[in-house]
C-alpha cells in the first residue's frame, strides 16, 4: 500500500456505506495501518443520498476536514449518478467503482469520462449480495471489488477482517454469505 | 509501559464509554442529546451486561442529570455524566453549584452549537459559555485524546489539592462519530491509575454531619469563598501537569497544558483547540516545505488557562493568529483570543495578535483556510502593521 489513500463512498441511507467505510478501517487496523472513517452527518434517513469517507495511511493521520479530492470514489447506488455530483473533486487519477450491471465502458460514457485516464470499474454488487447474503446490501461485495481495483489489501486480509469485524454481531450464516459476496465481487469486478 | 498495545477502530464516543467502563463510576445520571447520546447508549450496554457496578439513572432532563450528579457526589459517590449543547445550557445553574461544592464530577461535553437556529454540528459555544462556571476544561483533538483525557480527568478531579469537577471536551461528529485508531489501556492499569475514590464530607457519614450548600449573606464569607475557589483552580494547573506525567508512564502518551509544534523558530504561530488543530498541523507541514516559518500551539487546558506558559511560548513569534470556534457577540474576538491577548499583555510580550472565527455550526475548515490565514499574516508582516483584527474564515459573504 502506498502512503495515503482517501476514499469517498456514495450511497443511500440503508445501503451500508457507513458500515463499508468502517469495515475498511477495521481491515486497516488488522494490518496495523492508520485510518479514519466518518460519515457526512445531516438529516440521514433510509433512501436519502449520503456520503461516507475513509482515510488510510501507513503514518498517523492528523487532517480532520472532509475529503475534497478522493483517490477512490465508490458509488453504491447507480441511481445517484445524475442526482448528486459523484465526481466532485475528481483528480486525473481518481479510481471510480460503481455498483451496476452495466459495463465499465457504459458507465465511463454516462459519467463523461471518455478519453480521460481515470480507471473505471463496475460490479453488480446488489445481485451478488442477493444471491449470497439474501439481502440487497451491496457494501461488503463492494469492499471485495475495491481491494481488487486498488490493490489496497489482499483478498485474504479482507476476509479475515470481516470475520473479526462481523464476528461478534452476526451469525455464522451471515458471515459466510458476506465472505462469499466479497470473493465473488473480487472475481467479477470489471475494468475499462 | 504496557507490554502489548490493545488498539481498536472505534469512535470517540465509544472510546469514552469504554473509559467509563474501566473507571466504573458509582453513579451516572444521564439524559440523551445528540451528539453525546452514543456514549450513554454504549455505556448502558455495560450496565445491562453487569460489566460495571454503576447505578445508571435515567433522568428527565439535563438539569436533573446535573442535580442528581451533585446529590450523589455529595453523598460520597464517584459520579460521571455526559452532555452536549442545549443539554449543557440546561445544566447551567447546577454547574456552578457542582464546582462551588467542590464535587469531583467528571463529564464529557461533546461540543455542539447552541440554538437558534437549531444545529446539531460542532462548535465550542456550549462549553465556552460555561468557562466561568468553575469547572476544569480539557479539550481533545481526537478519539485518543478524548479517551486519555477522560481517564486523567478522574484523577485530576479527585486529587485532594483540587476536588473540582472536570469537563472533557471534544468535537461533535468530527471526533465523536468518526472511527479512529485508539490505543486502549488494560482495565487494571486504569484502576491503578485512578485509585479508589475517597469521599470527603460525605452526606452519608452520619457520625460527622455537615451542612452542604448553606446560605451565606452580607456578613458572611461569600467573597472569601469565591476567592478560594479561584485559587484552587489556579493551583489545579500543577496537578494537571503531574497527572499528565504519570499518565505518560502508563500509556507512553504525553500530556501537558498545551502542545507546541514547530514553534521554536516560528515567525507565525497558529493557536487553537479541538479537532481543527490536526488539520492545522498538516497545514504547518505544507507551509514549512515552502520555507514559511510557522508553528502551532494546540491548547488542551482552557480552564485553568495557562497564561504565563502561553505568554512564554509565544513571546518570540512575530504574529500570532488565534482561531476560535465560538463567537462572543459584542466582544473583541472569541474567548481563546481574549485569553491569549490577556496573557501576552500581562506578561509584556510583543507579538501582533489577530483572531479568526471559524467552523460555527459545523462549517467546514480545510487546509485552504489555514493557507488563507497565513497569507493574511504575510501581508501584515510586509506592511509591518501592528493592528489587530477579527476576521471570519469560510463565512459566506
Amino acid at each position: 500500500m502506498s502512503s495515503f489513500w482517501e476514499i469517498r463512498w456514495h450511497g443511500r441511507g440503508g445501503q451500508g456505506a457507513v458500515t463499508a467505510a468502517k469495515f475498511l478501517a477495521e481491515v486497516a487496523l488488522s494490518k496495523d495501518f492508520y485510518f479514519q472513517a466518518f460519515p457526512e452527518y445531516g438529516a440521514e434517513r433510509m433512501g436519502a443520498p449520503i456520503q461516507a469517507f475513509t482515510r488510510l495511511s501507513d503514518a498517523p493521520i492528523y487532517i480532520r476536514s472532509a475529503i475534497e479530492k478522493p483517490d477512490v470514489i465508490v458509488v453504491l447506488d447507480p441511481t445517484l449518478i445524475g442526482t448528486v455530483d459523484v465526481l466532485e473533486g475528481l483528480k486525473s487519477d481518481t479510481i471510480i467503482l460503481v455498483n451496476t450491471p452495466m459495463s465499465p465502458a457504459e458507465v465511463r460514457k454516462i459519467l463523461g469520462l471518455e478519453g480521460k485516464k481515470n480507471r473505471v470499474f463496475t460490479v453488480d454488487a446488489t445481485k451478488i449480495a442477493l444471491e449470497t447474503i439474501g439481502r440487497p446490501i451491496p457494501n461488503t461485495p463492494l469492499v471485495g471489488a475495491l481491494v481488487k481495483a486498488t490493490g489496497l489489501f489482499q483478498l485474504a486480509e479482507v476476509v479475515e477482517g470481516l470475520k473479526v469485524s462481523f464476528g461478534k454481531k452476526f451469525s455464522e450464516e451471515v458471515i459466510e454469505g458476506n465472505i462469499a459476496a466479497i470473493k465473488r465481487a473480487y472475481e467479477e469486478v470489471k475494468e475499462s | 509501559m504496557t507490554a502489548k498495545k490493545k488498539v481498536a477502530a472505534i469512535t470517540a464516543n465509544v472510546a469514552c464509554a469504554y473509559a467509563m467502563k474501566q473507571i466504573d463510576p458509582d453513579v451516572v445520571p444521564a439524559y440523551p442529546i445528540t451528539p453525546q447520546t452514543t456514549i450513554m447508549e454504549e455505556f448502558s450496554n455495560y450496565v445491562a451486561d453487569g460489566a460495571v457496578n454503576t447505578r445508571l439513572m435515567r433522568v428527565e432532563s439535563e438539569h436533573s442529570a446535573m442535580s442528581a450528579a451533585i446529590g450523589a457526589s455529595a453523598a460520597g459517590a464517584r459520579v460521571m455524566t455526559a452532555t452536549s449543547s442545549q443539554g449543557l445550557a440546561l445544566m447551567w445553574e447546577m454547574l456552578y453549584i457542582a464546582s462551588a461544592l467542590r464535587l469531583p464530577i467528571v463529564m464529557q461535553n461533546v461540543n455542539r452549537a447552541l440554538s437558534a437556529p437549531i444545529n446539531i454540528h460542532c462548535d465550542h459555544s456550549d462549553s465556552m459559555g460555561a468557562r466561568d462556571a468553575g469547572w476544569i476544561q480539557l479539550f481533545s483533538e481526537n478519539a485518543q485524546e478524548a479517551y486519555d483525557n477522560t481517564i486523567q480527568a478522574v484523577k485530576i478531579a479527585e486529587d485532594m489539592r483540587v476536588r473540582l469537577p472536570v469537563m472533557v471536551l471534544y468535537d461533535g461528529f468530527i471526533v465523536s462519530h468518526a472511527i479512529d485508531r485508539v490505543e486502549l489501556l488494560d482495565d487494571e492499569v486504569v484502576k491503578d491509575f485512578i485509585g479508589d475514590f475517597k469521599p470527603v464530607y460525605s452526606l452519608l457519614d452520619v457520625d460527622n454531619p455537615v451542612t452542604v450548600g448553606p446560605f451565606d449573606s452580607l456578613n458572611g464569607y461569600y467573597f472569601e469563598f469565591k476567592r478560594m475557589q479561584e485559587e484552587v483552580m489556579r493551583r489545579a494547573k500543577s496537578v494537571i501537569i503531574k497527572v499528565g506525567e504519570e499518565f505518560m508512564k502508563v500509556s507512553g502518551r504525553s500530556y501537558g497544558l498545551f502542545e507546541t509544534y514547530q514553534i521554536e523558530d516560528a515567525e507565525y504561530v497558529l493557536v487553537l483547540l479541538g479537532s481543527a488543530a490536526g488539520t492545522a498541523r498538516v497545514a504547518v507541514d505544507n507551509l514549512r516545505q515552502q520555507g514559511i516559518r510557522i508553528g502551532l500551539l494546540k491548547l488542551r487546558v482552557f480552564r485553568p488557562f495557562p497564561f504565563e506558559e502561553i505568554a512564554k511560548a509565544l513571546n518570540s513569534a512575530k504574529i500570532v493568529a488565534v482561531l476560535d470556534r465560538s463567537i462572543s457577540p459584542g466582544s473583541q474576538g472569541g474567548p481563546v483570543f481574549q485569553e491569549v491577548c490577556s496573557a501576552l499583555y500581562s506578561f509584556d510580550c510583543s507579538p501582533v495578535i489577530v483572531n479568526y472565527i471559524y467552523g460555527l455550526g459545523g462549517r467546514e475548515i480545510e487546509l485552504a483556510h489555514f493557507f488563507k490565514v497565513v497569507s493574511d499574516l504575510e501581508d501584515l508582516s510586509e506592511k509591518r502593521s501592528k493592528e489587530s483584527f477579527v476576521r471570519y474564515l469560510n463565512l459566506r459573504e
